[in-house]
This record gives C-alpha cells, structure tokens and sequence, in this order.
C-alpha cells in the first residue's frame, strides 16, 4: 500500500513539475529537484501526500567538478503511508543558494544553518542564518572538499625534537 | 604547516599563535541578538542569563542564552558545537571499516547502536547478507544498550531532579551490563563490536549465562525505580504539566523516538522499518498521551521492560552458525585459510591495504536509539574512502524545540525538559 | 591503633609542616565537573557506587572552580570550547592541578582534524595524563593515585 502510495506521489512530482529521477540514490527513492521549485515541491508532498516530516536535510560536495559542485539532499518521511522519498537539490559552485523549507518543516532551521556554516550555501528567507556549530568568528566552510582536515603531523623519532620546538605548551600564567 | 599543522590555503587568515589555539571568546553584543530576543530584553525589562557550557545540570557542554522575565523564561536559545569533532570529515579520510571506529564516539551513551547504524548503511548500500546468528547478536547487545543508556538518563535525570539515591543505584545496574560489554568485546564502551558483515568474531561461552543473570534480576530494579519516583509527589510536581507539546506540534519539529511518543504516535521504527530480524519478535511500544516530561519518564521506563522482553526472546531463539558473512570482497578469511587458499591471501591482502570499496550510490539507513531516529546518509563514488558520511542525529534535531518546550516556565523546570529530552552534545555536534 | 602508638600521652606529632600540607591537600582534593564527553560517563561510572572516589575525599564534584581544586579534563576539547577551558582554570584558586583524562584531552586521540585541540595541554598545564579510550574507572583512579603521590612531594615553595 505505501509502494503504491509512493509511485504516486513520484508520477505525479515527475508530471507537474518535470522532475526526472536520481539514479545515484539507492534508497529511499529521489527526484532532482531544481532549487527554484523545493518549496513548491515539499509543500506539495506535505499538503497533497502526507510527507509531514523532514528526516534529514544534508549536502555532498562533488569537488572538483564545479556543475554541479553540490547536491542537497532532503530526505522526508510520511508518518501516515510509512514511506520515505528523498529530495536531491544540484548546486552549482560559484554561489550555491537554496530557498528555506522552515516554514513548512520547522526543523529545518538548524539543518540549514548547519550548510550554511559547513559548506557555504547560501539560504534565502532563513530567519536566523548563523553559524551552529563552529565559533562565530571562524573563516571557510570545514566539509568542503578543498578545505584542509587540518591535521596534526605526527612526532616520530626522527623530528620528535622539531615539532616539539613548535607546539605550544601551555604555562601557568598566560592571559 | 603552521604551529600546531593547521594547513592554511591561501585566502584564509593566516593564523596567529593565540587565534590557532583559542579564539577569543566570541562576545556577542545585544544587535547581534536582536532578532532572537524579545523586545523587552532590548529595553532591559527582561534579564538575559548565559546558562554556560560547564553546567551541572545540561547534561554536557551545551550553552543556554535564557531571556528571564523573574524567574521565567521568556525565550531560551540554545549554543552548541562546544564539542564539535569533525567526525563527518574525518570519516571522508578514512577507509570503510577504519572509519567505523569513531562511530562508538558519536552518542556515546549508545555506543553499539551507532556502529549498528554504519554497518547497516554499508551492508544496504553493498548488499550483503549477514547471518541470522549475527543478527540476533545485534539486537541483544543493542537491546543491552539501550537500557545502559536509559539508565544513564533515568540516573541524571533523576539527579537534576534532587534524587541521588536513584543516580547510584542506576550506575550500579549498569556495570553489569558493561560487564557484559567487556566479556563479548574486550572494552566497555567503545567496543566497536559489529562490523559489516555480522560481528567482530564469536560471543564466549559465558556470555549466554551473563546475560540470563542479567534479566533475571532486573525486573525486580525497575520495580524499585518506580517506587522510588513513579508516585512521589515531589517528583510528579517538578513533572507534571512541564514542557508539554501535543503530537501535530512534535513531528513539525522533528522529535522522534520516547520524545515523540511522550505526546502519542507509537512511530518506532523498529516497528515500522523493521531490521536486523526485529519482526521476528513481540514487543509493544509504549507511548504517553500528555506529552509532559512525566509522560515521557513513563515511556522510557517501559522501553526498559520491553527490551529485556527482546533479549528474552532473541537468546531463546538464538540459532547456530556463522557470525560473520562471507562475501570475502567485504570480510577478511578466517587466518587458518592463509596457509591453505591463495585466493584468501589476495583478498586478505587487498582488505588490508586498500580496504573494500562500496558500489556507487547513496542510501539513508535510519535506525531506532534510545534517544529517537538515528540515520546514516552513506554516499559512495566507488572508491575506498566514503564520499560522504552524515549522521542525522535526534538530540541535534531535539535541542531546537527546547524554546518551544520551555516557554513560560520556571529556570528549575527547564533543568527537567532538558533531562526528559534525553540530549547527549556528541550525538549534537559530532 | 595507628597514631595513637606514635603519640604516646603526649599527644605531640613532629612532623614538617610540608608533609601535613601536602597530606591535608591530597586527601580533601575537590574536583570540578568538567565533564565533557564519553569519558565524563567513566568519570561518572568512577564517582558511583561501584568504584568509588568518595573514599579518596573526593566525595562531591563542585560545579563552580572557585570551589575546587583538581580540574579533571574529561573529554574530547574542541576549538570553540578551548577559551572556555581556559577561563575556568584561571577562575580556580591555588593550589591547583590538571588531570587530563582519556587519550583526547591527553594527545587527540582518535580525533587528528580541525576542529579538536591535540593535547589539551596546549590550553592548560596538565600534571597527570590517563590513558583510555575511555580509561576503565580503576585507571583514572590510578590517575588520582598518582597524582596523590605527586602532591606529597610537593614542596612549600610551589604553590608560595
């Protein structure tokens, strides 16, 4: 019954609004979305086909290709039919930007401050758009893929002496 | 490479030696918050309280700004990523089952439900069968940790509520459980046990035994929980009519897990996504109708009485075989086959320096903790190394509806909501 | 028994005024909760019933560091709590000593990456490092142990 409830709900995504399906997504099922139509899109899952809840909004970065360079993807659930139907958002590089969904899904707020501080994106109509969960004054965006891990060297032997030299070992007093 | 080999790339600021170990303390002047506080902060009607990081009662390094009218709130925004780790891109570094190590580290009061959730993703997308024996294993370890971690929360909950005797009491059932822990695994917490393709290796002969101990004297604990707290009129005051949200309200804001079904729908995903050989047995799900922090203390306390309902059955019908499956593109051979077969060198070889690769797809593999829906976004480009790992973790999607809980009540019954909520800040910031 | 013998009926101790400083400073040593992720749960398990601290004077953990004296660092310190860290230990009166619990506050541990201090003694200067991922409750007890024999070989000059 959610099987058909579902091939539903994608017929009749795919006719109103032209979506074509995601091949990469193996489970749950995805639709790419352009960013123009996610809100029309989710407000007709919600409105229409009972997929009232936002399970995960999160983003992949295809670096170095740069068209597009990100997807997002919103993955959404119906409490009602028990399916889940995902939502793939491709972004380009240069400036991706995403309309919110808070309005529809409230919880959607922290998840979109959340791309915000760690790839970048840009959400338009975002109450609050800050950044969760790097200190407000950090600069870059950590899960791009051309942002450093920023590792540690580790001290063998060899160059024990010299990175000793360099780290910093805290004192007593120090301001 | 800077002083402590932080790679700056060109465009960022360069570093100094103070900015690189701490940057200052970020202070925040009322403009910036203008739009999160009322008007009548603006004005200085109203007290604005920084309920710090280091606080007894939040349940772990979580930051409160509270917009206090007296003594009540009129608004509160919660602060994270005090523990911020960076494990989503430190998994991108490492291969498949090296990353499976910093997954116990994610919740970690639900250490092998998490490397549950990673193996799981990696055992969809991949599609590799796991062998009935290894599955019920799964569910009697995961089921044991979910109660640990119950346990932990009934326990500080329970403190921040002025009960301590319940706090000593709770640590103590749970050593018998690590116990448990440590006799399959060999660590207490971070055990890593399960891994794709079933388990690390065999559960010992004692651990059959353990376990029957454990449920036979059990029940009797959560008997005297309840007579400690369930009726005492100082907790069912501090609990009562707190932090109260109704059902419609709850899947707006994403609660899952005892959190939702404190306010009604019986939405478990054990249940309704069922996995690892959860609909071969019988368990109820127990849910609230007020939606209180005292309906939500009642679910959970059933939750506890429902999993040694599970592990009764699953070591009942605990079947014989392999723990492992042996899909040798996935799993190591056994080292006895070394000497013998070629082709376990090669595949032996290739496991252990290059790792496996999955094929090219994505999934969303959620799973049932003991604090909500736990899901792994997996997304592989065919290569050993993941392409992206997210984990949509519940108290990072909880702590937004603390304002929502918290509004209009005392600062002492906020202390009970973030306890009813269940948070843990590593499932909140990974 | 015990003192009693070496008393006599006098009931005069010689000692040096060291030994009764250092001895009163480690066995009424108060710890701050600074709990901050799994290794707070051991820390927890270590303050329970089961293995217990109470019996070393460390009955209760002060949440306030005007009020205590060890600050156990439990857990994994990231950059945006790092300050923090610091604050709380310039706020803690002398005589004070830093236990750094688990192989994150001690090295970083399984975290090599941006967002995690390597060693939180970068940040503060650490007296004890217990190794674990988490240490058992017995390993940080013998952390305190030792930190225990440190003390008593303190001298007066250290903390003047």
């Amino acid at each position: 019954m959610s099987e058909d409830h579902l091939n539903k709900a994608i017929h009749t995504l795919k006719e109103r609004f032209g979506l074509r399906e995601a091949e990469i997504q193996k489970y749950p099922p995805a639709l790419l979305v352009p960013a123009e139509q996610v809100i029309a899109v989710c407000q007709t899952l919600n409105d229409e086909f009972g997929f009232n809840f936002l399970s995960d909004l999160t983003a992949s970065d295809y670096y170095p290709e740069q068209e597009p360079r990100f997807h997002a993807v919103y993955n959404l659930y119906s409490h009602e039919h028990n399916t889940r139907i995902c939502l793939r958002v491709p972004l380009n590089g240069d400036s991706p930007t995403l309309p919110t969904v808070e309005v529809i899904y409230y919880n959607a707020n922290w998840h979109e401050r959340e791309l915000y501080d760690m790839f970048g994106f840009d959400i338009t109509g975002h109450s609050d758009l800050r950044r969760i969960l790097m200190p407000a004054d950090w600069e870059g965006h950590p899960l791009r893929k051309d942002y450093p891990l920023g590792y540690e060297e580790p001290q063998f032997t060899f160059n024990y002496d010299d990175i000793d030299r360099r780290k910093h070992k805290a004192r007593y007093e120090e301001a | 490479m800077t002083l402590t080999g932080v790679n700056t790339k060109p465009g960022m600021k360069k570093p100094d030696r103070v900015s690189v170990l701490m940057s200052e303390t970020y202070e925040v002047t009322l403009e910036e918050l203008k739009h999160l506080v009322s008007e009548r902060a603006l004005s200085g009607e109203t007290v604005l309280l920084n309920m710090g990081p280091q606080h007894p009662s939040t349940h772990g390094v979580l930051r409160l700004l509270l917009e206090l009218d007296g003594e009540v709130i009129v608004n509160c925004v919660p602060d994270i990523g005090f523990l911020h780790t960076g494990i989503e891109k430190n998994m991108e570094a490492k291969t498949y089952e090296k990353a499976a190590v910093m997954t116990d580290r994610l919740d970690y009061l639900n250490t092998i439900g998490n490397v549950l959730a990673y193996s799981l993703a990696i055992e969809r997308l991949a599609e590799l069968d796991v062998p009935p024996r290894a599955q019920a294993i799964r569910v009697i370890l995961v089921e044991l940790q979910r109660i640990a971690s119950h346990l932990v929360w009934l326990g500080t909950h329970a403190l921040d509520l002025a009960a301590m005797s319940v706090f000593l009491y709770c640590f103590r059932e749970r050593e018998a459980i690590l116990d448990i822990l440590e006799m399959c695994s060999g660590q207490r917490m971070m055990t890593t046990f399960f891994r794709p393709g079933g388990l690390w290796r065999d559960v010992p002969a004692d651990f059959e035994l353990a376990v029957r101990r454990f449920l036979r004297s059990f029940p009797a604990r959560i008997d005297m929980y309840h007579a400690l707290l369930t009726k005492n009129p100082i907790f069912m005051d501090r609990t009562r009519n707190i932090g109260r949200i109704n059902a419609e309200d709850a899947i707006r804001w994403g609660l899952t897990g005892p959190s939702l079904r404190g306010s009604g729908p019986s939405n478990d995903i054990r249940k309704t996504q069922p996995y690892s050989g959860y609909e071969q047995y019988d368990f109820e799900v127990p849910t609230g109708t007020n939606g209180d922090v005292y309906d939500r203390y009642l679910v959970r306390m059933e939750e506890l009485r429902q999993s040694l309902r599970i592990i009764q059955q699953a070591l009942d019908m605990l079947p014989v075989g392999p723990v492992r499956s042996n899909n040798r593109k996935y799993v190591p051979p056994p080292r006895a086959e070394l000497g013998t077969s070629m082709e376990a060198v090669i595949h032996h070889f290739k496991l252990w320096t290059e790792g496996f690769e999955l094929p090219k797809g994505a999934i969303y593999s959620p799973v049932e903790s003991p604090r909500g829906e736990l899901g792994v976004y997996l997304e592989s480009d065919g290569g050993p190394f993941p392409q992206r790992v997210h984990w949509r973790t519940p108290s990072f999607v909880h702590l937004q509806a603390l304002p929502v809980l918290s509004k209009g009540h005392l600062v002492a019954d906020l202390v009970g909501i973030i306890g009813s909520v269940d948070i843990v800040l590593g499932d909140a910031d990974r | 028994m015990g003192i009693e013998q070496k008393l006599g009926n006098m009931g005069i101790v010689t000692l040096k005024l060291e030994q009764v400083i250092n001895w009163s400073r480690a066995n009424a040593m108060w710890p701050m909760l600074f709990g901050l992720a799994c290794c707070a749960i051991e820390m927890m398990s270590a303050q329970a019933a089961h293995f217990d601290m109470s019996r070393f004077g460390m009955e209760l953990m002060r949440a306030s560091p005007r009020q205590s004296d060890l600050m156990i660092v439990a857990g994994r310190v990231s950059r945006k709590m790092a300050p923090v860290l610091r604050r709380l230990y310039d706020q803690m009166p002398d005589p004070k000593w830093v236990i750094s619990m688990g192989d994150c506050a001690s090295c970083g541990g399984v975290f090599n990456n941006y967002a995690i201090v390597q060693g939180v003694d970068e940040i503060v200067p650490v007296d004890v490092y217990v190794a674990g991922c988490p240490p058992r409750p017995e390993a940080l007890i013998h952390g305190i142990i030792t930190l225990h024999e440190k003390v008593k070989g303190e001298t007066l000059k250290d903390w003047a």
